[in-house]
């Protein structure tokens, strides 16, 4: 009975581990193969050899070196996690008040907003963020009334549009469309932490002499961390190697690494450069978030 | 009215959504003295509580403290604070920053909130507990968090709700003494609320038990033991035998009742003319059980005070037992016993029949 118990436990863990495995490390195996590998006209050759009893290893390790001396690849890493921040920011900073007063709200009210919240993926992510391209052309429902307010004459001050009324396929645009995809990632984590909140601890911060405005900064925030954590990496992860939105809202000025792997790919031909463009993507998104979330375990061990 | 009344309700009245929490309650509380709510749950302590605090706003009515309106006092700004039910500690904060919380919020100077909670932490005795974070203290330890936190301002009251309800029973006693000597010691004025007799009791130097918004009696402990006002106060507190009669003679320093097939002499004058409909409340362990029918030398008419009957149930308590006495009505009389010695002669087993007496000073007679 109990080895049962521990069969079917195993097999609820293992299944999802199974998926990762198969889908997951398997196919980033591959692709760290290729990275590696030289390329005939169409052909990848294989990297370990027999020949003679004697094995050779042929790992070419020039794609990764022209990462790092080629600055374009460079400035695309560094400008795609730019965006991806700087989109993680806007979505925090829309979506935490919008997660607080959807947690805040009558109880009644609050699964017709979290409905609200999820109805944009009844249509297709793609479908949305064509809409915004006809948004934001000149004539654009959008645009007209982003150059009514005179909003368009602040965002070329600040250079993110190359002039007033040019909104599309600059800066703007595409952060504007990864921020309209992914807020509804950061609201959802930030909500479900924000309804478990004890709202005594308001009152008690009220009670020993905290303005709302106090409390919300000393108790309601840093108790929202978690939240704060998932919803940011929700985002943020994604937004990284995204292509489609810098593909359609995106322009010249915008280069992301989606993009660049797309080209090497499919316009270059050049899989293992390609595959090398993805490893250390991958890699640059993985290896903070390990050690981050290693910390965040330690901090927690030194807590219990 | 007198001008000792530190803080003072006047016809305090609240409704939530048509619903009576709070009606037309008034209140003097002296500087210094411990004031219990007692009543069970919805009876609206907790309401009348949460207004003090300013949590809720009274629907008409005044609260003020030493003479001054507390109405459009935030509760960020009112010079009380509250011990939660269940603590409501911070749990992101150690327990040293729990603490501190509420003199940061009042800017004092780095050094003096350092002594400040020095000083509280060695008051509820958890120095070594300072680094600790909320959940690796026990409920013991948290609870005397949330006092040292309530203390920390040096509040002009304390406002305590259900401070020990979270506790076993247990720690509860030892606890009850502990948080009394605390609050003695620095001298608070103090609101409690709770629906536990034994702790308003032990606690508080008054007493307001409190059903549907109103306050049925205000009194002493003792008082309120002992001289219940009305049935509800006397059944609400303790344990009691009510028993329905008709008053057939009233005297100045006595009075008689006929309930049936008890009939008790009082000896103190009460209020009604004769024929009225009144309650007899007695008491289990102001009662004596005896297999005879001895007369009890302080009653001097025969077939008062007095009741015969079967013993249906036996409860032993360690330090006292309780007997069900059925009398030949069917109606059962509450009996409880200390057992002073360790071996009674002859214990009185279910089944037996037997005799319980009183003295004519034991019952109080309601009239409502």
């Amino acid at each position: 009975m109990k080895a049962h118990a521990r069969r079917g436990r195993f097999a609820v863990i293992a299944v999802p581990y199974a998926w990762l495995l198969v889908f997951f490390l398997l196919p980033f195996l591959v692709v760290a193969r290729i990275s590696v590998s030289e390329m005939d006209a169409t052909t990848i050759r294989d990297i370990v050899t027999w020949k003679d009893g004697a094995i050779a290893v042929h790992a070419k390790l020039a794609n990764y070196l022209l990462l790092v001396q080629d600055d374009l690849y460079l400035r695309t890493y560094v400008s795609s996690l730019v965006y991806a921040a700087v989109t993680t920011l806007l979505c925090l900073v829309i979506g935490y008040p919008f997660a607080y007063f959807m947690a805040r709200s009558r109880a009644s009210l609050q699964p017709a907003l979290l409905m609200l919240v999820m109805l944009p993926f009844w249509t297709s992510f793609l479908l949305r963020v064509y809409a915004w391209k006809a948004l934001l052309t000149e004539r654009g429902l959008a645009a007209e009334a982003i150059e009514a307010i005179g909003l368009d004459r602040a965002l070329a001050a600040l250079g993110l549009i190359p002039g007033p009324g040019q909104l599309m396929n600059t800066p703007f645009s595409l952060v504007l469309g990864m921020t309209y995809t992914y807020l509804p990632f950061m609201i959802l984590p930030l909500y479900s932490n924000l309804a478990k909140m004890d709202l005594r601890l308001l009152e008690a911060a009220a009670d020993l002499g905290a303005s709302a405005w106090t409390a919300f900064w000393k108790v309601t925030v840093p108790l929202s961390r978690a939240g704060i954590i998932a919803g940011a990496m929700l985002v943020f992860i994604p937004c990284v190697g995204e292509y489609v939105i810098p593909e359609l809202l995106g322009g010249p000025q915008t280069q992301m690494i989606g993009r660049t792997l797309w080209d090497e790919f499919f316009s270059n031909n050049d899989w293992p450069m390609a595959c090398a463009v993805a490893v250390t993507m991958v890699l640059l998104v993985i290896v903070p978030l390990a050690v981050f979330s290693r910390y965040q375990a330690e901090a927690a061990e030194r807590a219990a | 009215m007198a001008d000792e009344a530190f803080l003072r309700i006047s016809n305090i009245v609240k409704d939530f959504d048509g619903h009576r929490a709070v009606d037309h309650v008034s209140l003097d509380i002296a500087k210094g003295e411990v004031f219990a709510l007692l009543g069970s749950s919805g009876c609206g302590k907790t309401t009348l509580l949460r207004m003090l605090a300013g949590f809720e706003t009274p629907t008409s009515g005044a609260i003020t403290l030493d003479g001054r309106d507390l109405a459009d006092l935030p509760p960020y700004a009112r010079p009380m604070n509250m011990m939660f039910q269940s603590y409501a500690l911070f749990p992101h904060l150690s327990v040293f920053d729990n603490i501190a919380f509420g003199l940061r919020r009042d800017k004092v100077a780095r050094a003096e909130v350092e002594s400040r909670v020095a000083a509280m932490l060695k008051l509820v005795q958890l120095e070594p507990f300072a680094k600790r974070k909320p959940h690796q203290l026990s409920g013991g330890q948290q609870q005397r968090v949330a006092l040292a936190r309530s203390l920390a301002k040096k509040p002009q009251v304390l406002l305590l709700d259900e401070p020990l309800g979270a506790l076993d029973k247990k720690l509860r006693e030892e606890t009850q003494i502990e948080l009394s000597r605390i609050v003695d010691d620095v001298g608070v004025t103090c609101v409690l609320v709770t629906h536990d007799q034994e702790e308003a009791m032990t606690m508080a130097s008054r007493i307001a038990v409190m059903s549907e918004g109103r306050f049925l009696q205000v009194g002493a402990p003792a008082e309120i033991y002992e001289t219940p006002a009305s049935r509800f106060v006397a059944d609400f507190i303790g344990n009691v035998n009510l028993m329905d009669g008709t008053l057939v003679e009233v005297g100045a320093d006595h009075a008689v009742v006929d309930c049936g097939d008890v009939r008790h002499r009082v000896g103190q004058g009460v209020d009604g003319a004769r024929g009225t409909q009144v309650a007899v409340a007695l008491r289990p362990e102001k009662i004596k059980l005896r297999r005879d029918a001895l007369t009890s030398p302080a009653t001097p008419e025969a077939g008062v005070n007095r009741a015969h009957g079967k013993i249906t149930e036996v409860a032993y308590f360690g330090s006292f037992t309780v007997y069900h006495l059925q009398m030949a009505s069917g109606r059962v009389v509450k009996v409880s016993q200390s057992n002073a010695e360790r071996q009674p002669g002859t214990p009185l087993n279910r089944g037996d029949s037997a005799w319980a007496s009183w003295t004519d000073l034991s019952q109080v007679v309601l009239t409502q």
